[in-house]
């Protein structure tokens, strides 16, 4: 619960450098946040969170409720219920173990908990490995959850203050995910500016969850059973939600800017030299690190390739991505996940963005691209050939129907 | 533009706060001179496991951009700094995440330096360190294999030594005073460490390997199979039975032809064959099935096999039949048994030595009484060690007076 903490005068404005890795960022903020229910069930690689806010509990730094669960569905189901009398929560998981917690995953949405997870993204088994690939956290992409991709520490620590402020608002209230990737950051420790309680408390109100609050002062009863003359209405309802969301987040990171002096002008997705791009890829995650220097090497030898990365997933800013990726002459999507038999046999987001470019006037060709599965190395060979592939089809002006797999062994 | 990357190789979970300890030190630096870095381990290791080879890495850079441009790896492809703080390293690395063996200094860019803790000389260790196809250095800090950072064992300040070491190495990049003040402020510094980096960095010895130096042996290496030639189903064959030895009345297991783990071992087992009661019991509970059983029904520990866990000497009931001994007395896998075979006298005048040299016995991991990394800290004060046993400064030192 919340605890008074006594901020030095003209401290407020300051920012402390850490050397943090992604999952530490993300403990970081959880604090600033002030939590009140945690829950925690290992996994690699979001292990590593549970044991940083562990750390800060145990340090005085941070007081909540720990709860170590059984296992991932009781995990979510803890939080689901903390949050619905008023705690603010925080859970996470990573592959498998996300995908243990499947129903209470599915019950989340609908009943508008603003719960918010860290999904350290893990290929699911089989084979067991830890290595990143994004379909653990897309699984949940149709259900009514807030999906969001970050690429580095500093990333991670502001998306999750921002992620309370969104899900918090009365007119969202949605669970978010943010999926960070294993290895690349949740153990790569970084520089970061971590801000002060006093920024914090001016920019995060205290989570007031109102008439659906389950008090006794406030009788209700969460998720009675309900027949074929109420579901579509309820589902009408969290459409609407996640419609409204798009401006709350617009709002949120308007404010994040203000209070704190930084923060991206466009919440939805990072444009890095797009400007006069010929080229655009596309990719999420810390697949950015690579395709940028890739970039830059390319723009050194003359070939104008930009990259669009992005961040938010659900919901998916349709109009804003088409704009920016319209005026290149080829996109080029590289997916870190897969969708077997999905139309073109592309992954996720190749397929996102083909549906929301149907009903643009300007249809550049567009190349899908798998690579970086199980946490394979995306090699600036790979981004520059798929620069390459995508600069023949500018040329003949046709999307190429197939989907590439980049770096497997052939 | 410049830029600084360093890896650390280390055993699992032994080592795995000492090296995390000593890239954040790199970076935290690195930083005192405006510059930016990143801290990060080989995520295909699994540092979790006892004594599996890992590695961590450090990269500094000038600028955020220079800095990007160098990370852009799953992994560096060669560092300026190789760090190795457990001299039975020396042999190789095969990670967990099966990559083949991969000889100590294969990162390490010519003219640059690879960092040891060690007791040994420099000519011992490059019977055990690959040639190398470009000169580099190898730089000595006189310690033993670290426990330091591990929560349950002492400091011996090897994070501390290190750090102080890089700045003789590296000086443009971490010099002296930003290393100390990093040290001093750092989440496990102390004044004492800071005096023990000052030590090192005068204390450091190096000497330039030439291209003929080192282990001639070729690494052991394999082609991964591609897409279409691996089974369907997440399915690997099972181990065939293995092979009957010399007419049917020995035995050879056979083995994962990918992972040979032997460069996991930091001891191995020495057998007296003359003592053996052929009771069955190391065959039986070796983890590995390392053991051989020869045509005369004795059992031979196979060194491509054995990762050096001392469960044969654990379970054995004949006295001083198998004992575990420093790897770093041994230059081959080479079969016992056939040494044994071939000639009785040289291998019992072998054994004896490998059996009562001390400095041989010498755990790297483990402990055979209470009190032994007492007193071998104290052995290390006589190599220009500090006395470290009165307590640290902010670390339980009360408690330790």
């Amino acid at each position: 619960m919340a605890v008074e903490t006594k901020q030095p005068a003209g401290a407020v404005a300051d920012h402390k450098e850490m050397l943090i890795s992604g999952s530490e960022a993300c403990a970081e903020a959880l604090a600033l946040a002030d939590i009140d229910v945690v829950t925690a069930y290992p996994i690699r690689p979001y292990d590593t969170v549970m044991q940083a806010i562990a750390k800060k509990i145990a340090n005085g730094h941070l007081e909540a409720e720990y709860i170590v669960a059984e296992g991932e569905h009781s995990q979510f189901e803890i939080v689901k219920h903390a949050s619905t009398v008023g705690a603010r929560v925080f859970c996470g998981s990573s592959g498998v173990g996300w995908m243990y917690a499947m129903e209470c995953l599915t019950v989340t949405p609908p009943l508008r908990v603003p719960m918010i997870c860290m999904v350290g993204n893990r290929a699911l088994d089989d084979p067991g490995a830890f290595g990143v690939e994004h379909n653990d956290a897309l699984v949940v992409r149709d259900l009514g959850w807030l999906l969001i991709w970050v690429d580095t520490a500093q990333e991670m620590l502001d998306t999750t203050l921002l992620a309370y402020r969104i899900a918090e608002d009365r007119r969202v209230f949605l669970p978010i995910a943010i999926s960070a990737d294993g290895a690349f950051l949740t153990h790569s420790q970084a520089i970061c500016q971590v801000p002060s309680r006093g920024l914090v408390d001016r920019f995060l109100p205290r989570y007031d969850r109102g008439d659906l609050l389950l008090h006794p002062d406030n009788p209700i009863t969460v998720a009675p059973q309900a027949n074929e003359d109420w579901v579509i209405e309820i589902r009408r309802q969290n459409d609407e939600a996640m419609k409204r969301a798009t401006g709350v987040i617009d709002e949120a990171y308007a404010d994040f800017r203000k209070v704190m002096g930084r923060g991206p002008e466009n919440p939805w997705f990072e444009e890095y030299m797009t400007d006069d791009a010929e080229i655009i890829l596309v990719g999420m995650g810390t697949i950015s690190l690579p395709m940028k220097v890739g970039i830059r090497n390319m723009r050194a030898k003359g070939k104008k390739v930009g990259l669009v990365r992005p961040r938010w997933f659900r919901p998916f800013p349709t109009d804003r991505i088409v704009k920016a990726l319209s005026k290149a002459s080829a996109i080029g999507v590289i997916d870190r996940d897969y969708s077997f038999g999905s139309p073109f046999n592309s992954g996720v987001v190749a397929n996102e963005i083909r549906s929301a470019m149907y009903n643009s006037d300007k249809r550049p060709p567009l190349l899908s691209f798998i690579c970086g599965l199980g946490g394979r190395e995306v090699t600036l060979e790979d981004v520059a050939k798929a620069a390459d592939m995508c600069y023949a089809a500018a040329k003949s002006g046709k999307s190429d129907p197939k989907t590439h797999w980049l770096g497997v062994r052939e | 533009m410049a830029h600084f990357t360093c890896e650390v190789v280390y055993r699992g979970i032994f080592q795995k706060n000492l090296a995390a300890r000593i890239c954040r030190g790199i970076v935290l630096s690195a930083r005192k001179a405006g510059r930016w870095g990143i801290a990060f381990g080989r995520y295909g290791d699994s540092p979790q496991r006892n004594g599996i080879p890992a590695k961590d890495f450090a990269i500094v850079a000038d600028t955020q951009e220079e800095l990007e441009q160098n990370m852009a790896r799953y992994e560096p492809k060669e560092v300026d700094v190789t760090i190795c703080v457990d001299d039975t390293l020396s042999k190789g690395v095969e990670s967990w995440a099966w990559y083949g063996l991969q000889p100590i200094n294969r990162l390490t860019i010519s003219g640059g330096t690879l960092l040891m803790t060690s007791l040994q000389s420099p000519a011992a260790l490059l019977k055990d360190i690959h040639k190398k196809d470009a000169p580099y250095n190898l730089a000595l800090i006189r310690a033993k294999a670290s426990f330091s950072g591990l929560w349950v064992y002492k400091e011996d300040h090897t994070e501390a030594r290190i750090l102080g070491a890089l700045a003789k190495i590296q000086p443009e990049f971490l010099s002296l005073d930003a290393v100390c003040q990093a040290i001093k402020e750092a989440e496990w510094g102390s004044d004492l460490k800071v005096s023990s980096a000052r030590k090192a960095y005068e204390r450091l010895e190096s000497q330039p390997i030439k291209i003929t130096e080192g282990n001639p042996e070729t690494p052991y290496a394999f082609e991964m199979p591609k897409w279409w030639e691996m089974r369907e189903g997440v399915s690997i064959p099972a181990i065939p039975i293995g092979k009957p030895m010399e007419g049917g009345k020995g035995y050879v297991p056979e083995r994962n032809p990918y992972f040979k783990k032997f460069t996991t071992r930091t001891m191995r087992p020495v057998i007296d064959f003359d003592k053996c009661v052929k009771c069955t019991l190391c065959w039986i509970q070796c983890p590995d099935s390392c053991f051989d059983v020869t045509p005369d029904g004795l059992y031979d520990a196979n060194m491509e096999a054995c990762c050096g866990c001392g469960v044969c000497e654990a379970v054995c009931p004949a006295k001083d039949c198998v004992t575990m001994v420093r790897e770093d007395a041994f230059e081959d896998n080479a079969s016992q048994w056939e040494m044994w075979r071939k000639d009785k006298g040289t291998y019992k005048t072998w054994m004896t030595d490998k059996i009562h040299s001390k400095e041989h016995i010498t755990r790297s991991h483990g402990f055979r009484f209470r009190g032994q990394y007492e007193q071998e800290i104290k052995q290390e004060l006589e190599t220009g060690g500090i006395e470290i046993i009165a307590g640290i400064p902010g670390e339980n030192a009360e408690a330790k007076k």
